[in-house]
């Protein structure tokens, strides 16, 4: 089940890659999305996919599964939520000023 | 007691949330915040006192013992950075009443700085794996918007590229923070090194470090520094003397724990590594700063080499050169802070960022110039100032443990720092002035006294370097003997 998981992961992580190197700066968000999946799945597959109970006392099961993943997951998908909304509206902003999404236009440093 | 330890991050974010409610009110803004990170550094003296006295001390979150819960460790290290933290924060606090024009105040800049700034203490103070990495992000969305804040074209470009890097670089952490918890099944630090200690540093672990190393190696821009430049010189002054004083720092700091106190059993891998990147950013930054002709470039370069000198330290790690490396990270942020600071005011006040545009600035502004003088000759180090001590001790590391490459490349990158800043020196400070009596803008008040404050705690931290020695001493002794931190987190 692992070695599943991790296969999956590496395509995301591959996908997710080819995406941020694009010209496109939408693609590059969607990109950053893909990463953060990724990287939640690898999370929970390091924790080793074991068979056991949901971790809730109540059910008065023999083995539970690892609690810390799951608690860690938590707190990274909200992070990556909340940056993830900032770059969309950054990225709106930036359309709005620049007139452009590419990013090779973005370059440059001397002046404007 | 040691719930005091508490304090340098939580007197920021009750300020930070409570200014949000006082948007239109600036003057609450501004003597609330002030007051906040003052507090703050009052406290952490009062802190770093105690821990030479007792030793180091912890804080468990809701009484559970170290390796299940979360914990706040205090020592010399992290406590002489929060303290150095705290009085860059307040100093450049006062620069911004000044400079940071009304509509970026209305635009909840102090509760961003207030949340940047628990960010970091956060940061040097926890003693977990994965609030370092909440530490990290509360830290990085404050600057996220404080680089962004103001919204003018350039600020955009150079943000989304800032923000796509830090993205990237989270996403890195979590993927060595994965690796790590499925190999040692923990994430406390001081039980991380233990266990690391018992399985020998395999070299699973040995990648797994390496994966740590380029993470913080793209926090601290250390090699990986491509994007520093370019978002260091966008923001307005007092928020980029804030970046330059801080955030890189804060990569190093994490640097010097993780290969200090987990990853220190492979040296001739690790410590190599983070030699030769060291050496190279030394090298990269000093043609940096000499290739360009706008100052708040060559201001940031300099920030480069300095990463790649205390790291020169690490990868030394001799206790001398440690010892070397926290002087030096010490004044670093002091300084930097300052050439940021007025490096800004030359923009500002003759309205270019480029050095042959401007001459003949100290007839006007002599504070200014001499303050950049005391500054540039600081960098240099130039032995009564705060430079000389760190200097001096990671080169005495470096020949102690033959690492002569190094040592030459750090002595030569402080040429060259001195080459970029008298080259601002002379041409924008010395030679004819183009504007008369009657026309140079007048100098504020406000901008002259962050500048000289920031020299005066160069110039004092380079004369009461026998004061602050029993500190860095006792920094250093924790740094090198892992020992005495597990010690303190894990058998009391």
């Amino acid at each position: 089940m692992e070695l599943m998981m991790s296969i999956a992961v590496g395509i995301l992580f591959m996908v997710g890659v080819y995406l941020i190197l694009t010209r496109s700066l939408l693609r590059i968000i969607l990109g950053t999305s893909l990463l953060t999946h990724a990287v939640h799945l690898l999370l929970l597959t390091m924790a080793r996919l074991k068979k056991g109970a949901p971790p809730l006392l109540g059910e008065q099961a023999s083995a539970y599964t690892d609690p810390v993943p799951a608690a860690l997951i938590l707190t990274s998908i909200v992070i990556s939520f909340g940056v993830t909304s900032f770059f969309f509206v950054l990225a709106y902003k930036a359309y709005q000023k620049l007139k452009t999404d590419d990013m090779e236009q973005l370059r440059g440093d001397e002046g404007e | 007691m040691n719930n005091i330890l508490v304090l340098p991050v939580v007197i920021p974010v009750l300020a930070g949330i409570l200014l949000v409610f006082f948007r239109s009110h600036i003057q609450i803004q501004r003597w609330l915040s002030l007051a906040a990170i003052l507090s703050v550094t009052g406290i952490s003296i009062y802190i770093l006192n105690m821990i030479q006295n007792a030793g180091i001390i912890r804080l468990d979150f809701g009484n559970w013992q170290p390796p299940f819960g979360i914990l706040f460790v205090g020592d010399s290290f992290s406590l002489l950075l929060v303290l150095t933290t705290s009085l860059v924060a307040a100093i450049c606090l006062i620069y911004a009443f000044y400079s940071i024009g009304e509509q970026r105040e209305r635009m909840f800049f102090y509760p961003f700085v207030l949340l940047m700034v628990a960010g970091v203490n956060g940061s040097f103070l926890t003693g977990d794996l994965f609030n370092l990495y909440v530490c990290f992000e509360v830290m990085l969305l404050a600057s996220y918007a404080l680089i962004t804040l103001g919204g003018t074209k350039a600020q955009l470009k150079e943000s989304i590229k800032y923000v796509a890097i830090n993205v990237l670089s989270s996403w890195f952490f979590l993927v060595a923070i994965a690796y790590l918890y499925g190999t040692v099944g923990t994430l406390n630090m001081a039980h991380l090194s233990e266990r690391i200690a018992e399985a020998g540093q395999t070299p699973l672990l040995t990648v797994i470090s390496i994966l740590f190393l380029l993470v913080f190696g793209l926090k601290a821009g250390l090699l990986l520094y491509f994007w520093l430049p370019g978002s260091y010189s966008v923001p307005p002054t007092a928020v980029a003397a804030l970046f330059g004083g801080l955030l890189t720092k804060v990569g190093i700091y994490a640097m010097f724990r993780m290969f200090t106190l987990l990853f220190y059993h492979e040296p001739s891998i690790t410590h190599t590594i983070i030699g030769i990147m060291a050496g190279i950013t030394l090298i990269g930054g000093s043609f940096g700063a000499i290739a360009y002709r706008d100052i708040r470039q060559i201001v940031s370069f300099n920030v480069v080499i300095a990463v790649g000198f205390i790291l020169v330290g690490l990868a030394v790690a001799t206790p001398a050169a440690i010892e070397g490396s926290i002087y030096y990270l010490v004044h670093d942020m002091l300084v930097k802070a300052a050439l940021f600071l007025i490096a800004g005011s030359m923009a500002a006040l003759t309205g270019t960022t480029m050095i042959d545009r401007m001459s003949g600035l100290i007839r006007h502004y002599p504070i200014l110039g001499w303050s950049f003088f005391i500054i540039m000759l600081a960098l240099a180090g130039i032995p009564p100032l705060s430079g000389f001590m760190g200097k001096i001790l990671i080169g005495q590391g470096a020949i102690e443990s033959g690492s002569y490459i190094l040592l030459a490349l750090s002595l030569i990158s402080s040429i060259f720092v001195l080459y970029s800043l008298l080259r601002i020196f002379l041409n924008c400070f010395w030679g004819e002035s183009t504007t008369s009596e009657e026309d140079a803008a007048p100098l504020s008040k406000g901008w002259i006294i962050p500048c000289a404050l920031l020299t005066a705690a160069s110039i004092a931290l380079g004369f009461g370097a026998e004061y602050i020695s029993p500190y860095i001493a006792d920094a250093a002794a924790t740094l090198t003997n892992p020992y005495i931190y597990i010690d303190a987190v894990l058998n009391k």
